[in-house]
């Protein structure tokens, strides 16, 4: 168990570690750099030079590789090039206020997927399941920015009900977030059900197929007990993965969504950032965002074998 | 004995066609083929179709609402709604359909090699793949386009490039479940190089997989295209693009919602199109997707 333990933490830095790599090479390869991208047009001469100075781009990448990693490793992630502030600092809200749309997200979605996906398991092809499978499929294929906007449209446009757009700023407390809040949460919690409940819907139906569920039924064993005892135990196991994979792609999506809605998160600060080409920030974004899916696939991987006994003895399968 | 298998397989050509047979027997895979089959018949004769052009501004007709002359009303120039959304969904297809197949076989192809290979290099390039998928596909993507420009020659490599990564994971994943059988032994004990392998005994067992994943992979690349679009990173104004045109109409939405319907209905019904047909095709070829999230 200790051992797996460690070996799995170990390949969540390893990764970590790559990811880091890809990131300054690739914004090393790329043509230009943080001075060029900067100072566009007037960068030529000595502005030019003194610029590459002040950000220190003239020593070689090896050991402006190592200053940064250091940094990001004891929470210093360098200056902004688009007036000089502390990254960290520029990043703290922005992070806080996603994390709170993707938890309230969480907090809604996952019981919900959880729900509808053993409903639609149990009544299989029936109507219920029809309409909760054809939904799910709608909503895990049109992409977040037109659901995002048919939302606004009927709820704020037509009904009036909700703001349509988040004009909280960045650093305000979280209780001013509601509920503008409301209408991106409802995106993502439609996204991100969708995918999760197709996952416990099958894996669900697979265990109501599997030899013990067959033989408690044949030994006489209430249905609802053979769900709640025997089938729902084992069959909500491999949702824990899901759930991890979905965040960390919602972590895309919610790029998109905070676009729309205006919302003061990660997400926008990573497109402005690019649209903007401060290649500091968005650096240290990227590295933030794919931390946080190690650590979430990390988290997941954990808890998965905590849950069934039969993974801490066995040797998991590389990959 | 290589004789006898290829006589015992059916030909490419009668198989396809049970395929789809087996596809329009389902009524979610018929819906489907035929929302497709829609509309690439509309990419390819959308302009012989379109009764407007679509770049005709006209200041007077601004945000029309639907008429018996413009049945979906005007956009905020005075172009008309229905000829760009017929038209709106051109680039976007032609631009995945170039991409989807390159990302396949790339990553199909690397896959497959590293599965058979396996070992340390393996191990490594995973760690890689892994890397790779753990950033945003957005930013990986917005970084490149940023730097090169947008326009096709930009966006179909980048789109190809990085929706062939997780390819790479599906194609050693089903390599892996053949290559420690028997009749890969056996083509290694007769001498056969990796490359014989690969073309003879990895690629039929393989190619199943690689052809649903191609077809869900071309769903998700249209989502992030269309997506590139709205955010402003896509095609460039002022060719209709389903995306771009709902960036632009969002702003007027509160009196002239046609404006956002009409491309909302184009680029939905594409993409529930080939979602459909590409669940029939996985029913058909006897593959499960339900498993699998998305990457």
């Amino acid at each position: 168990m200790l051992r797996m333990l460690i070996r799995r933490l170990a390949l969540g830095a390893i990764t970590v570690f790559l990811v880091s790599l890809i990131i300054f090479a690739g914004v090393e390869i790329l043509p230009g750099d943080a001075c060029t991208a900067f100072l566009e047009r007037e960068a030529q001469g000595q502005l030019l030079e003194n610029c590459r100075q002040e950000l220190g781009l003239n020593r070689p990448a090896t050991e402006r590789y190592l200053e940064w990693a250091a940094g990001a490793v004891t929470g210093d992630l360098g200056v902004s090039a688009n007036g000089q502030k502390q990254i960290t600092e520029l990043v703290g809200y922005r992070l806080r206020n996603t994390l709170l749309l993707a938890s309230c997200a969480m907090l809604a979605g996952i019981p919900l997927a959880l729900f509808l996906g053993v409903v639609a398991a149990l009544w299989r092809d029936r109507m219920v399941d029809l309409t909760i499978s054809t939904i799910a499929i709608g909503a895990m294929t049109i992409p977040e920015f037109v659901s995002a906007t048919l939302l606004i449209l009927i709820f704020s446009v037509w009904l009036g009900w909700i703001p349509g757009i988040v004009l909280t700023s960045a650093n305000a407390p979280i209780s001013e977030f509601f509920p503008e809040i409301f209408l991106p949460m409802m995106v993502l919690t439609f996204v991100m059900t969708a995918h999760i409940l197709r996952t416990v819907r099958s894996s669900v139906i697979e265990a109501m197929a599997s030899d013990y569920a067959q033989m408690a039924t044949l030994k006489g064993v209430p249905y609802w007990r053979i769900v709640f005892r025997h089938v729902l135990p084992n069959a909500l196991l491999p949702a824990i993965n899901v759930v991890a994979l979905t965040i960390a792609w919602l972590l895309g999506g919610v790029v998109v969504i905070e676009t729309v809605f205006n919302y003061p998160g990660l997400g926008r600060m990573m497109i402005d950032s690019i649209s903007d080409r401060d290649l500091p920030v968005t650096q240290a974004i990227a590295l933030i965002i794919a931390s946080v899916y190690v650590g979430v696939n990390l988290a997941a991987d954990l808890l998965t074998m905590i849950a069934n006994p039969r993974l801490r003895t066995l040797h998991m399968r590389k990959g | 004995m290589a004789v006898a298998s290829t006589n015992a397989r059916p030909s490419v050509a009668s198989r396809f066609l049970g395929v789809i047979a087996d596809i329009t027997s389902r009524p979610s895979g018929a819906i489907g083929l035929a929302l497709v089959t829609f509309h690439l018949f509309l990419a390819i004769f959308g302009p012989w179709l379109a009764p407007y052009d679509y770049k005709a501004v006209d200041a007077n007709l601004m945000m029309q609402a639907p008429s018996g002359a413009h049945w979906f009303g005007t956009d905020h120039l005075g172009r008309d709604t229905f000829s760009r959304t017929l038209l709106g969904g051109r680039e976007a297809i032609l631009v995945t359909g170039i991409a989807t197949p390159i990302a396949v076989l790339w990553g199909g192809f690397v896959g497959i090699f590293f599965g058979l290979v396996g070992g340390r290099l393996d191990d490594v390039l995973m760690r890689v793949v892994d890397a790779f998928l753990s950033l945003p596909w957005i930013l990986k993507m917005l970084v490149l386009i940023v730097t090169f420009g947008t326009g096709i020659e930009v966006l179909i490599p980048t789109l190809a490039f990085f929706y062939g990564i997780p390819v790479i994971r599906i194609a050693r994943a089903a390599t892996h479940d053949v290559v420690a059988r028997d009749f890969i032994q056996a083509a290694r004990a007769r001498g056969h190089g990796r490359m014989t392998i690969i073309q003879r005994e990895l690629l039929p067992n393989v190619r199943d997989a690689l052809l649903v994943e191609g077809a869900m992979r071309w769903s998700w690349m249209l989502l992030a295209f269309s997506s590139l679009s709205f955010l402003g990173f896509g095609v460039s104004p002022p060719t209709p693009d389903w995306g771009l045109m709902i960036a632009d109409a969002r702003g007027f939405m509160s009196f002239a919602p046609w404006g956002v319907l009409a491309p909302v209905i184009g680029l939905s019904s594409l993409i529930i199109g080939i979602n459909l047909t590409a669940d029939a095709l996985a029913k058909a070829l006897g593959i499960d997707r339900a498993q699998k999230a998305p990457v």
